[in-house]
């Protein structure tokens, strides 16, 4: 496979602009002003390239539905929050490669006619932020970025916008909220951020991958980007692993890899030569599957979707056979609980219910009928919401309690877990 | 003395103020600056970014308070915060955290008492496959941490 997303990574100084400049980088923008914006647009949605940031909607797709000529200025929101449990892939983008994404916003925002683009970058990020300062200062010093890029009539300004430490700035309409300088608590949809978004204009958010996809989209043409992959989950992903395998990272591989091949020949197998329990392939938020669910499935949007789980941001965490279910959704209950914004009553309580009960099994006290009341939680949380945060917590503790139901009761009955805490290697 | 912003941080943040169609999408990265001087964002500094950026000091303390990176007191000299959620967590966060405790003689959410550490738990850093880590001073991520490695760094930090 050609790498599109990864090609450079690794290479001395990969982040400056001169190994960029050097690998052809920024030379697809001289053809893209022969183009029409209109014409760009089309490129990007006969790639089928869908958005990487969890939902997965196509990108192309998204960016038709900003109305035009509206007389307000449009906005452009790269999103670099990366707060999903299991998620660092963009981190690794802007650390090996910030020229991809900066050219990938330029691409976008002359298809979307926008003049102000800005990256929201979680505040934990301070030297990724640093390093894509740095970037996108030598991307004005050649004239990348500023009036009159390459000599057309195109003219941009891309800014970073630093968080603060808050998982829900993530969600687009709480980054918004947050890029305008409040607290990141979602907004109710409709308006839709395409139509009213940053300071009430048309606004499109998209993730750090997506955008870093467009140079070679142009390049080599949308056709070419869709025949990668398999039906509609065209390209490649990069996929970052964590937890129980020899070898975490981030890997780039093309949609519609079997999860077998993938665990072992790129992430080394489970370590310790242990077994596979389960697996959570699309971040924190998406339901878990067991072992015999992944070794099942192909990793793309159809065959994810097909064994009730997501793509999700292609978080991965690998969980092995000695590692207590009770214990890990516990911690991701902490985790929901913590970074609720407190909109909404059935997050705010229900996530804290979910982690007290959790807490009281995990010590010892459970009850035999808290697996039902858990059961009865998620489901009045799902669905009731102004965001999805409440649903990714509600998703994880209905597929725990059901797929591990026999550990869950073991756990209650024996008033402690079968299985040691996690030990530190070292 | 009451807080005062430099000139040179006035400019600053005009210029922040003209990257955005309104003064207040400036407050993040205005009480960014703050800290970066400070250390922290106290009640006069908050009234300061208010009267700048000209909106209620109430609309700068319900952010300070809302994200958790901003302090709202005087922090020890060097911040170990460490990852706790499910990726670290599955490769021994929890006993790094104990380790830590136990070397530095404070409970998390503690400081020493010379000033020099101060111990937190957080949530996903965005460093998942290199756990277990920490952040040090809200800047360097250290990765696959072991426990000599954390003990030559705070050694390292004086
Ligand atoms: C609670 C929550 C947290 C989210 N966090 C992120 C994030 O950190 N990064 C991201 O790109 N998208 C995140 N999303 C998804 C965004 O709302 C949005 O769908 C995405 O940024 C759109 O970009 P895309 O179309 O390129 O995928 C989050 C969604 C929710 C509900
Ligand atoms: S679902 Fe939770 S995080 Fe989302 S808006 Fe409601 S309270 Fe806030
Ligand atoms: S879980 Fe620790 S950095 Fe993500």
């Amino acid at each position: 496979m050609e790498p599109i997303l990864t090609k450079n990574w690794g290479k001395p100084h990969s982040r400056s602009i001169q190994t960029y400049l050097a690998q052809g980088g920024y030379a697809t923008l001289k053809k893209m002003f022969q183009m029409s914006p209109e014409q760009v647009t089309e490129e990007a949605k006969r790639s089928g390239l869908r958005g990487r940031g969890g939902a997965g909607f196509p990108a192309g797709v998204k960016w038709g539905f900003v109305p035009k000529n509206t007389g307000k200025p449009i906005y452009l929101c790269i999103n670099a929050d990366e707060s999903e449990p299991g998620t660092f892939k963009d981190r690794a983008i802007l650390e090996n490669d910030p020229h991809m994404l900066i050219e990938g916003v330029i691409i976008a925002s002359y298809a979307l006619g926008v003049r102000t683009a800005y990256q929201y970058i979680r505040g934990e990020f301070y030297r990724p932020w640093e390093m894509v300062e740095q970037a996108i200062a030598e991307a004005y010093q050649h004239g990348f970025l500023g009036q009159n890029i390459c000599g057309s009539n195109f003219s941009l300004d891309f800014y970073q916008h630093r968080g603060a430490g808050a998982y829900i700035c993530g969600e687009e309409t709480g980054l918004i909220e947050s890029l305008e300088g409040k607290r990141g608590m979602p907004r109710i949809k409709p308006p839709f951020p395409a139509v009213s978004g940053a300071f009430g204009c048309p606004t499109v958010v998209n993730n750090v991958e997506t955008i870093a996809a467009l140079p070679w989209i142009l390049e080599h043409g949308g056709e070419a980007y869709a025949k990668i992959g398999v039906g509609k989950s065209t390209g490649t992903k990069l996929w970052s692993v964590s937890g129980h395998v020899n070898r975490p990272g981030v890997y780039e591989v093309p949609l519609g890899i079997p999860f077998k091949l993938f665990l072992e020949e790129y992430c080394g197998g489970v370590w310790k030569g242990r077994k596979l329990k389960a697996v959570i392939v699309g971040g924190s938020s998406v339901p878990v599957l067991t072992a015999d669910e992944a070794f099942a499935v192909t990793l793309d949007y159809e065959s994810l979707q097909g064994a009730g789980t997501f793509l999700g941001s292609g978080g991965m965490i690998i969980i092995d056979d000695q590692t207590s279910m009770v214990a890990a959704l516990e911690n991701l209950a902490v985790f929901y609980h913590h970074e609720s914004c407190g909109q909404c009553t059935p997050c705010r309580e229900g996530s804290g219910w979910v982690e007290k009960i959790l807490h009281r099994l995990y010590h010892g006290e459970g009850r035999h009928e808290d697996l039902a009341l858990l059961q009865d939680l998620a489901d009045k949380m799902q669905g009731r919401t102004i965001c999805a945060l409440a649903d990714a917590l509600a998703m994880p503790v209905r597929s725990y309690v059901t797929k591990f139901r026999t550990e869950f009761e073991a756990f209650i009955r024996e008033g402690r877990s079968p299985y040691p805490a996690p030990e530190w290697q070292g | 003395m009451a807080f005062q912003f430099t000139p040179a941080q006035r400019d600053q943040i005009e210029q922040l103020c003209a990257r955005y169609p309104t003064r207040r999408a400036a407050l993040l990265p205005v009480l960014w600056i703050v800290q970066a001087q400070e250390g922290w964002v106290s009640a006069e500094a908050m009234e300061a970014v208010a009267q700048v950026l000209d909106i209620t000091p109430a609309a700068v303390y319900e952010v300070v308070t809302f994200y958790t990176m901003y302090e709202r007191r005087p922090c020890a000299r060097h911040h170990l915060q460490v990852c706790r959620t499910l990726s670290c967590w599955l490769r021994g966060a929890k006993q790094l955290t104990k380790y830590l405790e136990g070397k530095l003689g404070v409970r998390v959410g503690g400081q020493t008492p010379d000033g020099r550490f101060q111990l937190s738990e957080v949530e996903c850093l965005g460093s998942c496959g290199t756990a277990p880590m920490m952040q040090v001073n809200g800047r360097d991520y250290y990765e696959n941490l072991t426990p000599e490695q954390v003990d030559k760094l705070l050694d390292a930090l004086k």
